[in-house]
């Protein structure tokens, strides 16, 4: 066992950043070197001080200050800053996991295409709502590559979407909408994002809808479950709650996902989803292109 | 000059009471009918805006833009208008192509207290100089001072007004009279109101905003619309011309569309029927009445105790999703007995 973890930095002190600030507390090879943000406000950065975690309100200018203070970057600001963060970002080395909907780098779902996106420097986690239904939408199509249209809805409770989701809803929905077509390869995409201000706020829930001719459920449904379960190893709260049924003349699948409940209570999924994703794709990278190098370097020796 | 603009959203709330079947054909006649009677504008569309055509909320019989591009032929003097609530639009898909068609009135919407997921739209149309009104939906469940500082925001986006839609027909006249007044008074912009019909006081809850101040009233002929309808325009005109307030309608115009068109485009008259009734005074969105009926009939359970569910979930729009599952619930509740559902009711009452 490597003791070594590898740094990391997190820009951005809002809701998504303050959840990985907490997650990365639980890895084994990953810590934190840099949480950077521009609010003084932000509770995050009174969270990142009582934890003995560097802090600056310079936001990216911390980095390029220190550059040793991290190897993969955390950008979780929004999609305007990303914009100008990722050429920065990209001249320093530092692999970069973008958590706005800026969609300047390969798209990532970790249980899709996690491989492929180590070998980029920029990958982009599309949105909350992306993680949660890409897969499902993705499996479908699998079983059934005649689908004609696929849509998601996503609801959120309002709570649980911060300053940066808000004020992106646009490149949000339609990132989201861009990448149901990437990965399923289905021209007639929707994605619908809907906020929901309920008290007690509601658990974070998606709805994937698919039109398909003769679907074939029984392999619909293995297929997704199959599928969930993969999900479930890095986002322990996901799950399928109304499995795969055709009803008028449509697949229907619902899905929700519980959060851990470290930022935000459990009702935000939408935190952990993306959240989750970024901590598997910058642990799998850390492992492979760092302490990996650093083992055959130590055997060479 | 009147003081009082009308919105005529006949084409695009109607949607909702044909589940978004209206044609190509009815747009042409409308819009013919009703160009240059004085209304300000006539909005176009799916019954939840652009962007809104999907399996959550129902496909549109025709897209978005041959909609937009048949009614912009039709109308020479009165100016055509969009609804679009951003999470089913987008700038991209929706918005620029709505703009080459010609559009020039939008209205961007959000739930009454998500008001600044509509600042990148409305800062963007404007500017372009487009005419953008911000809108708030179901503002029933907010109170006057969230509703205000949720318009002022919509204000400091550069919206040139604010349209408070009671989506789901819950306002009392009290309510309006409370509502309306303080947004008057904290506005530097015009305030307008986009009542329903359930509990019958669509037109009178127009008129009442009227008197508060209201520069807006956005509603449809014969109340075609969501649910039990919205406020009937042929209706308030005639009480605001009695009433000594001017509004500019060429009034047997709109009486003659009303008459020689809306026929061929209504399924059936509005009006308050049961559903409707429980649908307001559980304060549920109105275009959510299609499709209870539907998963009622489909599960077996009373439509009313899923309005009553629903009201007590506090379900907006865009989550029709959420119906099927309430319906699948009370399904399965159904064999305990109707304790239950006594007690929902009496909740959503007290």
């Amino acid at each position: 066992m490597n003791n070594k973890k590898v740094k990391v930095a997190i820009i951005g002190t809002g809701n998504i950043g303050t959840d990985i600030l907490l997650k990365l507390e639980r890895s084994d090879v990953l810590e934190c070197g840099m949480f950077a943000g521009r609010n003084s406000e932000s509770k995050g950065i009174c969270i990142a001080k009582q934890m003995g975690i560097p802090t600056s309100l310079d936001s990216i200018r911390a980095i390029q200050d220190q550059p040793d203070c991290c190897d993969i970057v955390f950008d979780a600001t929004s999609a305007g800053v990303h914009k100008k963060n990722a050429p920065i970002l990209k001249e320093m080395g530092k692999f970069t996991i973008d958590l706005t909907p800026a969609h300047i780098g390969k798209m990532c779902v970790p249980v899709l295409n996690l491989d492929d996106c180590l070998e980029e420097k920029n990958v982009n986690l599309i949105t909350c709502g992306g993680q949660a239904t890409l897969p499902i939408a993705y499996a479908i199509t699998q079983v059934h590559p005649d689908t004609k249209y696929i849509e998601i809805v996503a609801t959120i409770a309002s709570k649980s979407a911060g300053l940066g989701t808000r004020d992106n809803i646009d490149e949000f929905t339609q990132v989201t909408r861009d990448a149901l077509t990437e990965f399923t390869g289905i021209e007639h995409t929707k994605a619908i994002i809907v906020l929901n201000p309920a008290e007690p706020p509601v658990t974070m829930r998606s709805t994937v809808y698919a039109l398909i001719d003769h679907p074939n459920m029984e392999a619909i449904c293995a297929r997704v479950h199959e599928i969930e379960s993969k999900i479930q190893k890095y986002v322990p709260g996901y799950r399928i709650v109304t499995e795969p049924v055709y009803e008028n003349g449509r697949v229907t699948t619902i899905l929700q996902v519980i959060g851990l409940g470290d930022y935000l209570p459990k009702y935000s999924g939408n935190l952990d989803i993306i959240t989750c994703a970024a901590i598997e794709i910058a642990e799998n990278y850390a492992k492979q292109k760092i302490l990996g190098d650093k083992c055959e370097q130590n055997k060479n020796i | 000059m009147s003081r009082i603009k009308i919105f005529d959203s006949t084409l695009r709330d109607g949607n909702h009471a044909v589940r978004h079947q209206i044609g190509k054909e009815s747009i042409e006649d409308y819009c013919l009918a009703m160009d240059g009677t004085g209304v300000h504008t006539v909005i176009v569309g799916h019954g939840n805006g652009l962007g809104a055509s999907s399996l959550q909320v129902g496909l549109s019989l025709l897209n978005e833009r041959t909609m937009l591009q048949t009614a912009r032929k039709s109308l020479e003097k009165t100016k055509l208008g969009i609804y679009m609530i951003p999470g089913f639009g987008t700038i991209r898909d929706n918005l620029e192509p709505a703009i080459a068609d010609g559009v020039e009135v939008f209205e961007i919407g959000c739930h009454c207290t998500e008001a600044d997921t509509t600042r990148q739209h409305i800062e963007y149309l404007r500017k372009l100089g487009k005419e953008t009104y911000g809108v708030l939906m179901m503002s029933h469940m907010a109170s006057p001072e969230r509703l205000l500082e949720e318009c002022q925001k919509m204000q400091s986006y550069g919206a040139m007004g604010v349209i408070l839609m009671d989506s789901a027909g819950a306002f009392t006249l009290e309510m309006v009279k409370r509502v309306i007044s303080t947004l008057y008074e904290g506005l530097d912009i015009c305030v307008g109101f986009h009542p329903h019909n359930n509990m019958g006081i669509a037109v009178a809850n127009a008129y009442m905003a009227v008197s508060e101040g209201a520069a807006i009233i956005d509603g449809t002929l014969r109340g075609f619309g969501a649910g039990a309808g919205n406020c009937q325009l042929e209706d308030l005109v005639a009480l605001l011309e009695k009433s000594g307030i001017k509004t500019g309608i060429d009034f047997y115009r709109m009486l003659d569309a009303s008459e020689n068109v809306m026929p061929g485009i209504m399924e059936k008259d509005m009006g308050q029927d049961p559903i409707s009734i429980v649908s307001g005074q559980a304060g549920v969105f109105s275009a959510f009445k299609i499709h209870v009926l539907k998963a009622a009939k489909e599960f077996h359970v009373d439509p009313r105790d899923i309005l009553v569910e629903l009201g007590r979930r506090k379900a907006v729009g865009g989550q029709e999703d959420m119906i099927v599952e309430v319906a699948e619930k009370l399904s399965r509740a159904g064999n305990m007995g109707s304790t239950d559902n006594v007690t929902y009711q009496l909740g959503s009452l007290l």
